[in-house]
C-alpha cells in the first residue's frame, strides 16, 4: 500500500490506498466523503461524477493513485460558508430530485456543463446529461433546474 | 467492483514507458482508462502492471497544417471535439469525438487508447480507416489499412506505443452512427470521406472489426450522392449479433448510416 496525496475540496489529504483502489472508494471510505455515490459501478450512471483538475469525470472509472497531486472537488465542496451553490439551490427550487441518489452526480455534471457552456438550451442540457441516469424524475425537472441555474449564474433574472 | 491486484507505475516520458514495458511482459499501458479500467473491474483483464502515460505532455497536442491534422496519442476526446483547428479542417472528426460516450468519458478517454484497443464498436477506428490516417508509434509508422487486424487486435507489437495519429485533410467527410442508447457505442457507425486517393467508406460497430465497403466506395467515386448507394446491400454474414440487434439489422443500419453520411458530408 502506498500513500496517496491530493487536494480534495481545497484541503490537502493523504491516505493509504492499494494501487487498485478506485477514486470513488478512496473518497468514500478513506476520506468518509460519502456524498459521491456508487450507482452502477460500470461507468454508465454518473452517480460518482466528481471534478478532477476542473473536469467532470466518473470516479468509479479512475484509480485513486491516478489522482495523485490533483485537485478534486466533490459534492461536499460546492457549498461555501453555509450557502448552497447556485446549482444546488436551483435543484431544490425546481424539484430537481426525488430519491436523490443520482443528485450528487447530476449536480457535479451540471456545474461542469454550465462552466463549459454558459448559454444552455434544453436540448443541449439533455445531450450533456447522456452520462447521468435518473430512475425517478424522468429528467424534466433536472433539465429545468440546470436551465435555471445557468441563468442565475450568468446574472440574468429568472 | 475491485480489479485484480496490479502495480501502478507512472511513466515520465515515452522512453521511460518503453523501458517499463520491457521489464514486465504482462503490463498494459494506461491512458484514459475508460475501457481498460471497466474491463479490469469485470475481471476480463488482469495486467500485472499499469504504466500510466496519460499525463505525458509530449503525447498531448494537436498540430494542424494545410494538408493534415496530427494529434498526439494522449489527446482526449474532449480536446479533439473542441479544437478550433480540427472543427475547421476536419469537422467530421471533431463531431465524431464529440459523440463518444458522454462528457465525463470524453474528459478522460484518449485517441491513442481508443485506437490501440480497437473495440469493435469504438468510433475512432472508423475515422482512422475512413480518412486513411497514419498511426505513428515509438518504432514506425503504420497505415490505417494495415493497422486494424481483428476484434481488439491491431498491428501493434507488445512493446509498441502509439505516439500520434496523422489525419490527412479530406475534401469532404462525414460520420453518422446509430448509438446503443445506453452505452453510446456504435450499433453501426459509418465514416465516409472524399480523399485525395479516392472515396473511402469505413464501418464500425457492425462487425468484429472496423472494415471498408468497396462497393460503396466505387459507387460514390462515380457519383458522390446518397442515391448512388441505392441497391447496394451489406452481407450480414460475419456481422455482430447480440441482444441489441441481429446481424441482419446491423447490415441494414450500415446502409442507412452510409446514406445519411453522404447526405451530410461537408
Amino acid at each position: 500500500m502506498a500513500v496517496v496525496s491530493m487536494t480534495v475540496n481545497g484541503k490537502a489529504v493523504s491516505a493509504e490506498a492499494e494501487d487498485r483502489t478506485l477514486l470513488v472508494y478512496f473518497l468514500r471510505e478513506q476520506l468518509r466523503l460519502t456524498g459521491t455515490h456508487i450507482g452502477c459501478d460500470t461507468s454508465q450512471c454518473g452517480a460518482c461524477v466528481v471534478h478532477v483538475d476542473g473536469k467532470a469525470v466518473k470516479s468509479c472509472s479512475m484509480f485513486a493513485v491516478q489522482a495523485e497531486g490533483a485537485h478534486v472537488t466533490t459534492i461536499e465542496g460546492l457549498a461555501k460558508d453555509g450557502k448552497l451553490h447556485p446549482v444546488q439551490e436551483a435543484f431544490r427550487d425546481n424539484h430537481g430530485l426525488q430519491c436523490g441518489f443520482c443528485t450528487p452526480g447530476m449536480i457535479m455534471t451540471a456545474v461542469d456543463m454550465i462552466r463549459r457552456k454558459p448559454n444552455l438550451d434544453r436540448e443541449t442540457i439533455r445531450h450533456e446529461l447522456e452520462g447521468n441516469i435518473c430512475r425517478c424524475t424522468g429528467y424534466h425537472n433536472i433539465v429545468s433546474s440546470i436551465e435555471d441555474a445557468a441563468k442565475r449564474m450568468s446574472g440574468a433574472t429568472r | 467492483m475491485i480489479t485484480y491486484p496490479f502495480n501502478y507505475k507512472r511513466a515520465t516520458s515515452v522512453a521511460h514507458a518503453e523501458t517499463l514495458l520491457k521489464g514486465s511482459p504482462d503490463a498494459k499501458l494506461l491512458a484514459g482508462g475508460q475501457t481498460l479500467i471497466a474491463a479490469m473491474k469485470m475481471r476480463l483483464a488482469s495486467p500485472s502492471d499499469l504504466i500510466d502515460i496519460s499525463r505525458l505532455t509530449e503525447l498531448s497536442y494537436i498540430r494542424a497544417s494545410s494538408d493534415a491534422v496530427v494529434i498526439g496519442a494522449a489527446t482526449t476526446h474532449f480536446e479533439v471535439a473542441n479544437s478550433a483547428d480540427i472543427v475547421k479542417r476536419i469537422p467530421a472528426l471533431a463531431h465524431l469525438a464529440s459523440i463518444i460516450g458522454d462528457p465525463a468519458v470524453r474528459h478522460k478517454g484518449t485517441l491513442g487508447g481508443s485506437v490501440a484497443n480497437n473495440d469493435p464498436a469504438a468510433d475512432y477506428p472508423a475515422a482512422v480507416l475512413g480518412l486513411d490516417a497514419t498511426i505513428k508509434t515509438n518504432r514506425r509508422s503504420i497505415a490505417a489499412d494495415e493497422f486494424f487486424i481483428g476484434m481488439f487486435s491491431t498491428a501493434l507489437s507488445d512493446e509498441e506505443i502509439i505516439t500520434e495519429v496523422a489525419f490527412p485533410i479530406p475534401k469532404k467527410a462525414s460520420y453518422k452512427k446509430f448509438p446503443n442508447p445506453a452505452s453510446r457505442y456504435a450499433m453501426a457507425g459509418v465514416f465516409i470521406a472524399q480523399t485525395n486517393s479516392g472515396v473511402r467508406v469505413a464501418v464500425t460497430g457492425a462487425g468484429p472489426c472496423v472494415f471498408r465497403v468497396p462497393a460503396m466506395e466505387a459507387a460514390l467515386a462515380k457519383s458522390f450522392s446518397a442515391g448512388a448507394l441505392e441497391g447496394i446491400t451489406i452481407d450480414s454474414g460475419g456481422l455482430n449479433s447480440d441482444i441489441h440487434g441481429s446481424a441482419e439489422y446491423r447490415a441494414h443500419l450500415v446502409g442507412v448510416m452510409a446514406r445519411r453520411a453522404v447526405a451530410a458530408a461537408l
